[in-house]
């Protein structure tokens, strides 16, 4: 046995770094974008459906956006198969809670569980940015974005995904009234006027995001529950 | 305290600065391999083509592999990537297909509950960071509607008219986007096999790792056929005129 420090020993040999490096990368990044924009008494969110790997297009119609109850709706970016599993997650729970309580779970209790289950892979986080939009209990319309860690924050308008960065300053502009002076802050959107602010984003990101296009499904949702809409995008 | 030390000759030391082997790893390359698979949908249902070769390497190691796999009655299994986690696929389907058949309720197993059970175990695998190396194509008609999807070691799934793994997806893709995207209920089988063996003709000329050797396979209504293997006719006539891509 020994004790102390021999001085005439060589210091331990620092380990070697091998941790990171060779390793295999189990993330991709699939592409596509999801907007939210929340008025008064709706929520509208949108996302296209293009699937991408590289250069290659996976599919033109591979689903992003879902609806969880009738006032409350999903909407996921960056990594296909983990957005898929964490939906199915979210779904199974919402309908337990359903046949559990005999009533649908709210948009407040399904926005909690999303943080919760995104939190508790954070050793192994699902790659995505999720937005859950819909009606709270109160019927106001609400948007919460996440990032993959499951930090959440309300938020009137919010875009993610691989054109994010080219919506959302229109959206802060267009929804939000940013550094406009003679603009009301408080003037709230009507639902064409939501339909129509994020049409143009999607159409104008499918010029220059070549991730994003194809199709593009709308969901607005109100007290009367989800209304989906589809809408073609350019397939180019 | 004053370090008072002594070896007795049979005292079992502790290795001194033991070099650090860094965290678990895993095998993560494939050995033998297979190419692209080729599939879309036409009017009778499903069509997919892949070559008989399994390469070690570069080397056309293994020139009379099957890379088609039935799964029941009405579903169509094609595989690129790894051969030997192909076969462990295959081993886990025929252990589902047993457990399916000795509950005797009548029920067969449909192609969308084979796809969603090929694409749970490959996004398993990958989330035990211990992946199968491979891209499956899954065909089948379901309830008399064609399927048709994808689930690779990423655990990434898609579903379209038309689907090619590997170079098929840089190679075949472009043909099929032409002459089926949109158009996949009009094409006859006639019309369909031509598409197909034009696609393994690109990819035969231009991927290293085609063999001309190669089955078809179909799912319609009448159930799924696998061919026996067959060569495309082809023509190098114009090769010594190829200029570029390094030749």
């Amino acid at each position: 046995m020994e004790f102390g420090l021999q001085l005439n020993e060589r210091p331990m040999e620092a380990p070697r770094e091998a941790h990171g490096h060779n390793h295999w990368n189990p993330y991709v990044d699939t592409g596509g974008t999801s907007l939210a924009i929340a008025g008064e008494d709706f929520v509208l969110v949108a996302s296209d459906t293009r699937q991408s790997d590289g250069y290659n297009i996976n599919t033109r119609y591979d689903s992003k956006a879902f609806e969880l109850s009738n006032k409350t709706v999903l909407a996921l970016s960056i990594c296909s198969a983990d957005g898929k599993r964490l939906y199915e997650i979210l779904e199974q729970r919402a309908q337990l809670y359903f046949h559990k309580h005999d009533k649908p779970i709210g948009t407040e209790a399904l926005a909690q569980l999303l943080s919760n289950t995104l939190y508790s892979r954070r050793m192994f986080p699902y790659y995505v940015f999720p937005i859950l939009a819909g009606v709270k209990a109160d019927g106001k319309g609400v948007a919460y974005s996440y990032d993959a860690l499951g930090n959440m924050k309300d938020v009137t308008h919010i875009a993610y995904g691989s054109a994010a960065a080219l919506v959302q300053p229109f959206l802060d502009s267009q929804v939000g009234f940013a550094n406009q002076r003679n603009a009301d802050p408080n003037r709230q959107l009507t639902r064409d006027q939501a339909m129509r602010i994020a049409i143009d984003a999607f159409t104008g990101s499918t010029e220059r995001d070549i991730y994003t296009g194809d199709w593009l499904e709308i969901f607005v949702v109100d007290a009367t529950g989800v209304h989906k809409e589809v809408r073609e995008l350019k397939h180019d | 305290m004053d370090p008072i030390t002594f070896e007795l000759p049979h005292t079992l030391k502790a290795p001194k600065a033991a070099p650090s082997l860094g965290p678990t790893s895993r095998t993560m390359q494939p050995m033998i391999t297979g190419t692209s698979v080729v599939a879309f949908k036409y009017k009778d249902g499903i069509m997919m083509a892949a070559d008989c070769l399994g390469s070690y390497g570069s080397l056309a190691r293994f020139r009379n592999e099957n890379r088609f796999m039935q799964v029941g009655a009405t579903t169509l299994l094609g595989a690129s990537g790894d051969m030997s986690d192909f076969q462990f696929m295959k081993h886990k389907l025929e252990d589902l297909l047993t457990s399916e058949y000795d509950m005797d309720d009548g029920q067969s197993l449909g192609t969308k509950s084979v796809y969603k059970y090929v694409s749970n175990i490959m996004y398993g695998r990958r989330n035990k960071f211990d992946p199968l190396w491979n891209a499956y194509v899954v065909g089948g008609i379901d309830n008399g509607e064609a399927f048709l999807g994808y689930a690779n070691l990423f655990g990434t799934t898609y579903q379209s008219d038309c689907i090619a793994t590997g170079f098929g997806a840089h190679l075949a893709i472009p043909i099929l986007r032409r002459r089926v995207e949109g158009r996949a209920d009009e094409i006859s089988e006639e019309e369909a096999v031509r598409i197909l063996d034009d696609c393994m003709r690109v990819l035969l000329y231009r991927d290293c790792r085609a063999f001309n050797k190669q089955r078809r396979a179909k799912v319609t209504a009448q159930g799924v056929e696998i061919s026996e293997p067959y060569a495309l006719e082809t023509d190098w006539s114009i090769a010594d005129r190829v200029v570029g891509y390094g030749a």
